[in-house]
């Protein structure tokens, strides 16, 4: 299941159908003389939970910042809903959820209070805006804590408050990067169920960024970067064969088993 | 797409707002500060300097009167500093971040959040007039209204200067660097504490260095605007300059371009 530059990341290519979520094309980027991005091509399929696995300084944040326009990519081509990032970047934007790293959320403020500036940035206000909030607060199970400031909640709840605010304007495509960085392990399975619930509920595409290859399902698609390079893609359990996705890597890579541990 | 460019605009000074609301002790520093070089330097150099008759005074002023459209200048140019900085931090965290992926087009969006600021410091320097008045200093009461569209430009031109400084020089993310490098110099190098006929008896070229100064007109702009009248030249170098520094900003926010190229990791 190695390919050398995965075209699809499923066998059947839909046809005459809506475009993928995402797709991601021979996309290369360099900083200076470092390459922090070689070739890479792989898609998101509508509805799907794509796993985006790697090592850190493999080049998710590269590529996620490439996804989002933060910086414009040299060389490819990426499409978010058949968009094209760089052409139509705000018709790409527009369909398109992020959850970074770093908490976007302002602490002093009440959850509802940052939620109506999230929709704002999104052009949705007045009655719309208190509708959809009410809506994804009870969809990552917020709903009573509206009203507290976003430092009294949890890490967890502060997580899945992320979430809510990636989704206030319907995206196609839900990007997360290491959602369950810094959570406890209970926390974690309850993003990570959320997730996986919204897919189902929602119908969002989600391409989940993360280094714990434990976060990765059997049955899960996934994408695993190396230095800057698509390594393999596919169906996990595929990919693992008789062994675990993390001794597969292993041997792919010849890494040690601590590149994988932190 | 349209009328959501309204609701963004308004999101993001409601946010403004809020903060603003939920930081009062920044609010009375940024009023504590001008009020110390009001109610002590000003007093203590009153008797040792001598103003002669400079438009838009039509009488002999005292220093107080004098200085007070500097320190309006003053406070505009703390809170300008300080509201780019704190963009400066919101990069480190997600907040930066979120607000770029926003659909609408980043010069709207750093506009919106460059107006939305200054409008909240223009608060801050009525707060300060309403207690200079208090104090002996009083301008014409039709000067309150026309002083507003001064204070907004001049806001605005050292917003976008703040932000331009902190998305072109990394090592000033720190308040102190700023103050030292931009701040000091642009206060004290301008007509807020003298008149420039002044600083020529002193030195022609520091002379020379007011004179070109930004912050020099962006004071004199509320001077004249304090008392009723317009500053034509001030009015153009304010103008000039905000575009300048605000059209060098949205090139280094560029994603092709400027602040994020060819630097590895971005944000983070």
């Amino acid at each position: 299941m190695t390919e050398e530059r995965g075209g699809a990341s499923t066998g059947s290519e839909p046809v005459g159908m809506r475009p993928p979520a995402l797709a991601v094309e021979k996309v290369s980027h360099r900083f200076g003389r470092f390459q922090a991005l070689r070739d890479v091509s792989f898609t998101v399929e509508r509805g799907a939970f794509a796993a985006l696995l790697g090592v850190n300084g493999a080049g998710k944040t590269t590529l996620f910042s490439l996804i989002t326009r933060l910086y414009d990519s040299t060389s490819g081509r990426i499409e978010v809903a058949g968009f094209d990032a760089r052409r139509q970047p705000g018709e790409a934007l527009a369909r398109l959820g992020v959850v970074f790293q770093s908490k976007a959320l302002d602490g002093d403020l009440t959850l509802r209070q940052n939620l109506g500036y999230h929709a704002a940035l999104h052009g949705i206000g007045g009655r719309a805006a208190r509708v959809r909030i009410a809506e994804v607060l009870a969809l990552v199970g917020l709903a009573e804590r509206g009203g507290l400031k976003v430092n009294a909640l949890s890490g967890g709840q502060q997580r899945r408050a992320e979430i809510a605010r990636a989704l206030l304007h319907r995206p196609e495509l839900l990007l997360l990067d290491e959602a369950t960085a810094g959570l406890d392990l209970r926390s974690r399975a309850e993003v990570q169920a959320l997730v996986r619930r919204l897919i189902a509920e929602e119908g969002v595409s989600t391409l989940w960024a993360t280094h714990v290859f434990d976060e990765v399902d059997p049955a899960d698609e996934v994408v695993i970067l190396h230095r800057g390079a698509v390594i393999a893609v596919g169906v996990a359990a595929e990919i693992a064969g008789s062994g675990t996705l993390a001794e597969r890597f292993l041997a792919m890579t010849g890494e040690t088993a601590e590149a994988i541990a932190g | 797409m349209r009328a959501g460019w309204s609701i963004a605009f308004a999101g993001i000074t409601r946010r403004e707002a809020l903060r603003f609301a939920n930081q009062r002790e920044r609010f009375l520093a940024a009023l504590v500060r001008p009020l110390v070089w009001l109610f002590i330097f000003a007093a203590g150099f009153r008797s040792v300097l001598g103003l002669s008759i400079t438009p838009p005074y039509q009488t002999y002023v005292l220093y107080e009167v004098y200085v007070t459209p500097g320190l309006c200048g003053m406070i505009l140019l703390f809170s300008g500093m300080q509201s780019s900085l704190s963009m400066v931090y919101d990069r480190e965290t997600g907040a930066m971040r979120t607000l770029l992926v926003s659909p609408y087009p980043r010069w709207f969006l750093l506009g919106s959040k460059l107006v939305a600021s200054v409008l909240v410091s223009v608060l801050q320097v009525y707060a300060f007039l309403v207690i200079a008045w208090f104090w002996g200093v009083e301008a014409p009461l039709v000067g309150y209204v026309t002083v507003l569209p001064a204070l907004i430009l001049a806001g605005i031109m050292l917003g976008s200067l703040g932000l331009l400084i902190s998305s072109a020089i990394r090592q000033l993310e720190n308040f102190a660097g700023v103050m030292n490098f931009v701040i000091f110099p642009m206060f004290f190098a301008s007509t807020a504490l003298y008149p420039l006929w002044r600083m020529r008896d002193s030195s022609i070229l520091l002379h020379d260095i007011c004179a070109y100064n930004p912050f020099t007109h962006a004071v004199e702009l509320i001077r004249f605007a304090l008392y009723g009248q317009f500053n034509p030249l001030a009015f153009a170098v304010v103008t000039g300059c905000t575009l300048v520094f605000f059209g060098a900003t949205i090139f280094m926010y560029d994603p092709a371009k400027g602040l994020w190229r060819g630097r590895r990791g971005g944000a983070q």
